[in-house]
């Protein structure tokens, strides 16, 4: 049995009295690549929101590693918080700084590399996703697609336990997403990380999925987990059916 | 375009027969839905037949017409025959009652009594207060960090802040302030001239710049200008998920982003000060010599003998509070702002609004404080 990397436990989402979801449990396993998914402003992002510990949960529990994210000290949190890497839907690099000026700057903050250094490990992580020759240049000057990889590139910075992505494949066209999904698959590979991603995007998640939940925006929770391509098959919820069959089972 | 027209012949057994003529056409005059409502209701028809043999061209009005007589036949039950319009026509009334009518779909918005809205008034007063104040703390814990060297920003973003809301805003801060001088002179002058106190003018130039007017202008223009692109700069970093990633990080947004505001403001906002009141006795000075027959060196004398450095420091003490204040609110707005392009405008109008304000009331309450302990 894999090691249990974050639980949730009877999570209630809302804002201020509207409940988005509710009695939200599940366990995402080390080393999975654990989608989330569901339909149009079901609570995919907000949900993601609540994993990073950025929104606190109006009700329930989220575990890392038994470690309960509400309930250890700030400093904790904010330890367990730097060792997830996220990618932004829209990359959210920081507009004033050049690419390799938003990657060294978690490395600055939390390592003590020299300044010498700290660069060759920019450049080093940008190359990994294929941004070499763009080191200098400021978010607003590069595609849409290529934000998307300065983004992983800078999730990637401090060598993350966990990299949560936010509708990865969001705005690019298939080829990019598929090379974006690749990516994601050959950094699983090589360093082991537990993966979180937030998607609709059909093609991609069962590319890459080990494991998954569907959130539901009529009843507000989660009606299925497993496998995306096992609940293809064996999911006997007609919306989960829908969902992952594109409305033809209809 | 032929006139359109939709004419009701009643038949037997209460069945109706409707002929629809003429072009459809948004644009064109059609028969007011609301009178054939009521000659169907005067006749009690109990089926309706649409006829098009006679129909010209339609668009979007014929089919609006139509949904809202078949909306009208289903609630009076009224059977509605369309078979015979063209066949697009009914595919198009088909696919606007296709979808299920959502319950949460719009909110509805009740009128709430006049007690009910001054308790959510109160009670968005108290949360915004209490927002305003956790923030405040923010800054104050994170002001405590920078003095033991714990905080953390970009000194080169210092320097670009302080540059931008400096140096940048001197054009306008010279224009203004010299125009303000300007007009206190020409006021006292043509009051001053009738006692023959011309002299007085740049008494009253000097002390009016260097304990208020500067002050308070030079705040009120930073408000507008940095303020303004404080809460912007913010809010856009909010709508793009720049601050989450901060947060996510570990990395205080207040620290990185607030702090080298509210300081590059702290500092360049009483140098601006001091600025103006220069520039406001040049305006006084150029009213006085080309209208009041005063020399350049009379004048200055007169000034140098009205004002001491204390008048000077009531006024950059003020600044340095309009500092704070302006800053605040620019970067409170920012941080506070929603995940939409639209809230970034609102945040820059709360932000200038709240800097304005503060300012003024501000400035009230220190001039009150300075009346009191005769400084």
């Amino acid at each position: 049995m894999k090691e249990v990397h974050i639980e949730v436990n009877n999570l209630t989402m809302a804002y201020d009295d509207f409940v988005i979801q509710q009695q939200l449990n599940f366990k995402i396993h080390k080393g999975d690549i654990f989608i989330v998914m569901g339909g149009n402003g079901c609570g995919k992002s907000t949900l993601l929101r609540h994993l990073l510990g950025l929104k606190k949960p109006a009700k329930g529990e989220i575990y890392y590693q038994n470690k309960n994210l509400w309930a250890i000290s700030e400093a904790e949190r904010k330890k367990i918080m730097r060792s997830n890497g996220v990618m932004y839907q829209s990359g959210a690099l920081w507009s004033s700084l050049t690419l390799a000026e938003n990657i060294a700057l978690p490395l600055k903050e939390y390592t003590d590399l020299s300044d010498h250094e700290i660069q060759g490990l920019a450049y080093f992580k940008l190359a990994l996703v294929g941004l070499v020759g763009f080191e200098e240049y400021y978010p607003s000057e590069i595609s849409g697609g290529m934000k998307k990889r300065a983004g992983l590139a800078r999730a990637l910075a401090l060598d993350p336990d966990i990299l949560f992505f936010d509708e990865p494949s969001a705005g690019l066209d298939p080829v990019s997403a598929k090379l974006l999904d690749d990516l994601i698959l050959s950094i699983q590979a090589s360093l082991g990380a537990t993966i979180v991603v937030v998607t609709h995007d059909l093609p991609s998640l069962f590319a890459i999925g080990t494991d998954a939940i569907f959130l539901d925006t009529m009843s507000k929770t989660l009606i299925a987990q497993g496998a995306p391509n096992d609940l293809l098959k064996n999911c006997p919820n007609p919306t989960v059916q829908q969902f992952l069959s594109r409305g033809m089972n209809e | 375009m032929k006139k359109c027209e939709f004419k009701l012949l009643i038949g037997e057994k209460n069945i109706a027969e409707a002929e629809l003529q003429g072009d459809w056409l948004i644009g064109n005059v059609v028969p007011d839905i609301e009178s054939v409502k009521q000659q169907l209701q005067q006749q009690n028809c109990t089926r309706l037949n649409l006829n098009s043999k006679q129909l010209g061209r339609w668009d979007s009005r014929l089919a609006l017409f139509l949904f809202e007589l078949e909306k009208y036949c289903k609630q009076k039950k009224i059977a509605l025959d369309i078979h015979s319009l063209p066949t697009s026509v009914q595919g198009l009334l088909k696919q606007a009652s296709a979808f299920p009518v959502r319950e949460s779909g719009n909110k509805d918005k009740q009128e709430s009594s006049f007690i009910a809205s001054v308790g959510l008034v109160t009670l968005s007063i108290y949360n915004e207060t209490q927002k305003m104040l956790t923030f405040v703390g923010e800054v104050c814990l994170s002001a405590l960090r920078l003095m033991r060297g714990k905080a953390c920003f970009r000194q080169r973003d210092l320097w670009l802040i302080m540059q931008e809301c400096g140096p940048g805003a001197l054009a306008i801060v010279t224009l203004i302030s010299l125009l303000v001088g300007l007009i206190l002179a020409f006021v006292g002058a043509m009051q001053l001239k009738i006692f023959g106190a011309q002299i007085y003018v740049a008494n009253l130039v000097g002390l009016g710049m260097a304990r208020e007017m500067g002050a308070m202008m030079t705040a009120i223009i930073m408000a507008g200008r940095t303020g303004a692109a404080f809460a912007s700069q913010l809010g856009s970093m909010q709508v793009n998920e720049e601050i989450d990633a901060l947060e996510t990080l570990g990395i205080s947004p207040i620290d990185f982003l607030v702090l080298p505001r509210m300081l590059a403001l702290i500092i360049m906002l009483p140098l601006l000060c001091l600025y103006a009141d220069f520039m406001g006795i040049l305006g006084g000075l150029m009213v006085s010599v080309s209208l009041l027959d005063l020399t350049v060196v009379e004048y200055l004398i007169q000034t140098k003998s009205a004002l001491d450095l204390n008048d000077f420091l009531t006024g950059l003490i003020k600044s340095s509070v309009f500092g704070v204040l302006v800053a605040l609110s620019g970067c409170l707005s920012g941080m506070q702002c929603g995940r939409s392009s639209s809230s970034v405008g609102d945040a820059a109008t709360a932000a200038v609004v709240a800097g304005i304000v503060s300012v003024v009331v501000a400035d009230a309450i220190l001039t009150v404080i300075y009346q009191i302990i005769d400084f």
